[in-house]
């Protein structure tokens, strides 16, 4: 004979042991809730005082344009011939900051692509030309960012290119960056004050305060210095790298966020850890096992996991002693006052 | 106040500092620092404690 | 045998008498409001002092303790909202306050993750507890959000990192258009304001759930008759 129940709108309906449960009976004892929170409180601030105390907390500090361009000045000139030449990881990325990329989609959804440009950045203009047409006295510059402006776009893609070719064997001497000798018209001489420039912590402040004194949105300075090797060096010695299941850690030997763990799994495995499509990829995979997770109240097999793995009866056992010794009803459990 | 100035800044310094490379765990395709490892063992070994010890926090009532 | 509140003494309830009560105002949204609000959870099941025998174990003090562990996260992050949010980059001080912070955030998920197991193993969504269930999994999935615009806030390289890989994930699905993490600005108000107030709500419905349905009860023992001393008609589920 199976259990029934009736529900609130007066159906009749089977007693599914993973969804519904008779209400309680039995006996009550006195449990002190507003103790047990006390308590409770004063346990997590001595604990956490006492982890304060031990370990502190990390505080590396942050890459500036500055710091980037005077470690590795080469680096930095790549990265800006880049940005000027509009094969930057920026430069191509498409929406939400250009449209020079294509979007990430999975099937027929592009997200991105629908919500379109939102925080416009043309990296020659803003990385490049812009920063530098804000040393009006330096002549040399100024004179340069005329001849690149004023010449055709075929003219200025072809000293790119020459110029992106010969900056992958430049080097930095004397406090100056050498490049092998070629045709780069004005771009030589550009990139070169641009890293001296960023070299004198100049650059720094003219990518963010564009149009404002008081920036707070450091997006500009920030995709910059990502474009880069060296920020991304840097992140790999510390085992932050994508990769490297990086976004479960911290800096240093600090625990980090250990909760990300299946969120970080899904880019370590195909198709997501070399698909151009990977972070959409595991983005829909969260959205799934989340709403599984959520949902979970309502999925028969999932649901029963509790009951078939029986944990329940370490968990409850004094209830199943009395209960059972009891003659297996809860009657037997019955409320004294 | 010198002693003070010790207390004052081994309260607000950190005892053993974690600002050192980590080391990691290499197991498959799974890698894991060791600081993240220590916290979900503990996590298990917690929980494990919590529904394994007993909890006598009414004895003999009610019966 | 039941226990019988004392009478209030006869000034009080006169008091009581003159602010609400009256049968021709019982149609007011006030007075409604409050009879619901009373009905769904008197003091008595909002404060219980006593609790079904069953709730005998450890595993019961990780939901006050997560509530504990997210007070001293607030109350920690208030102090840094006092000196601003380069205080603790200059000062050993707001240095020790960060590492508190930075702490009870661990604290905080440690003892959720251990709630969310006991949970699970207890099936604690049983007997129109779903919804108890479901606002557990959000407020554990919004926490995260406000811990991931924490880590975007510390202005160091941690956050220089943090920021610039995580803008692919959420560029992607083109929520980068309106959430910009290599905004500081807009993640700091998020992560002080918009997720905090968020998290509270959740927490708050979370647990006056519980109050409201009660600590979930054990599966059938063995050889257990259910619903056989049960009266016909007794409710389980809506």
């Amino acid at each position: 004979m199976s259990a029934e129940t009736v529900t609130r709108s007066g159906k009749v309906r089977k007693l599914k042991p993973d969804r519904d449960v008779a209400p309680w009976t039995g006996r009550y004892a006195p449990y002190d809730l507003a103790k047990e929170f006390t308590i409770a409180l004063v346990v997590v601030v001595i604990l956490v005082g006492g982890l304060a105390v031990l370990f502190g907390s990390p505080d590396d500090k942050p890459v500036t344009v500055r710091s980037w361009s005077t470690a590795d000045a080469v680096d930095f000139a790549q990265t800006a011939a880049t940005e000027l030449d509009g094969t930057s990881g920026t430069a191509t990325y498409g929406p939400p900051y250009n449209l020079n990329g294509t979007a990430q989609s999975i099937g027929p959804l592009a997200p991105a692509k629908w919500l379109g440009v939102h925080h416009p950045i043309d990296t020659a203009q803003d990385f490049v030309l812009g920063p530098l047409s804000t040393l009006p006295d330096n002549p040399k510059v100024q004179a340069a960012l005329a001849e690149y402006r004023s010449a055709p776009a075929s003219q200025q893609a072809s000293w790119n290119a020459a110029y992106e070719k010969a900056v992958a064997n430049a080097t930095f001497v004397g406090g100056r960056l050498v490049v092998p000798r070629g045709d780069y018209g004005p771009v030589a001489t550009l990139i070169a004050e641009e890293t001296a420039m960023a070299r004198a912590g100049a650059l720094d402040g003219a990518l963010l305060s564009s149009r404002q004194f008081y920036g707070t949105d450091y997006t500009k300075p920030l995709l910059f210095i990502a474009d880069g090797q060296y920020l991304a060096n840097l992140a790999d010695n510390q085992h932050l790298s994508g990769d490297q299941w990086g976004m479960m850690n911290e800096t240093g030997s600090y625990p980090g966020q250990a909760w990300l763990w299946l969120y970080t799994l899904w880019y370590q495995v195909p198709p997501a850890n070399t698909s151009d499509n990977g972070d959409i990829q595991v983005f829909a995979i969260m959205i799934v096992l989340t709403t599984l997770l959520a949902l979970l109240p309502f999925i028969p097999g999932l649901r029963s996991i509790p009951r078939w793995t029986r944990l329940y009866r370490l968990i409850w056992r004094e209830h199943y002693r009395e209960v059972e010794r009891g003659g297996g009803t809860r009657a037997a459990a019955a409320p004294t006052g | 106040m010198h002693a003070l100035a010790l207390v004052v800044g081994a309260l607000f310094g950190s005892i053993i500092d974690l600002n050192h490379p980590g080391h990691y765990i290499h197991w498959g395709f799974i890698q894991m620092s060791y600081a993240n490892a220590l916290v979900i063992l503990l996590m298990i070994i917690v929980f494990l404690a919590a529904i394994l010890i007993p909890f006598r926090s009414h004895k003999g009532e009610g019966r | 045998m039941t226990v019988v509140d004392p009478k209030p003494a006869r000034a009080d309830q006169a008091d009581l008498d003159k602010a609400a009560g009256r049968p021709e105002d019982a149609a007011q949204w006030t007075a409604r409001l409050r009879e619901s609000a009373v009905e769904a959870l008197p003091p008595q099941k909002l404060l219980p002092d006593r609790q079904p025998a069953y709730v005998a174990s450890w595993i019961y003090v990780f939901g006050v303790t997560t509530v504990c562990a997210l007070i001293v996260v607030i109350a920690t992050g208030l102090l840094l909202a006092v000196m601003g949010p380069n205080w603790w980059h200059v000062s050993s001080t707001g240095l020790f306050v960060n590492s508190l912070h930075l702490w009870s955030v661990e604290v905080f998920f440690f003892a959720m993750v251990v709630h969310l197991w006991g949970k699970f193993f207890m099936a604690a969504w049983r007997g129109r507890r779903q919804l108890t269930w479901i606002t557990g999994v959000v407020s554990f999935l919004v926490s995260v959000g406000a811990a991931f615009t924490g880590y975007l806030s510390q202005q160091n390289f941690d956050s220089q990192w943090i920021s610039t890989q995580a803008k692919d994930g959420i560029n992607s699905t083109g929520a980068g258009a309106i959430f910009n993490v290599t905004n500081f600005g807009q993640m700091i108000m998020w992560h002080i304001t918009l997720l905090p107030l968020c998290v509270i709500a959740l927490v708050g419905i979370h647990v006056l759930m519980v109050r409201l349905r009660g600590v979930v009860p054990p599966f059938a023992a063995k050889g257990e008759a259910i619903g056989a001393e049960s009266p016909a008609g007794s409710e389980v589920e809506a």
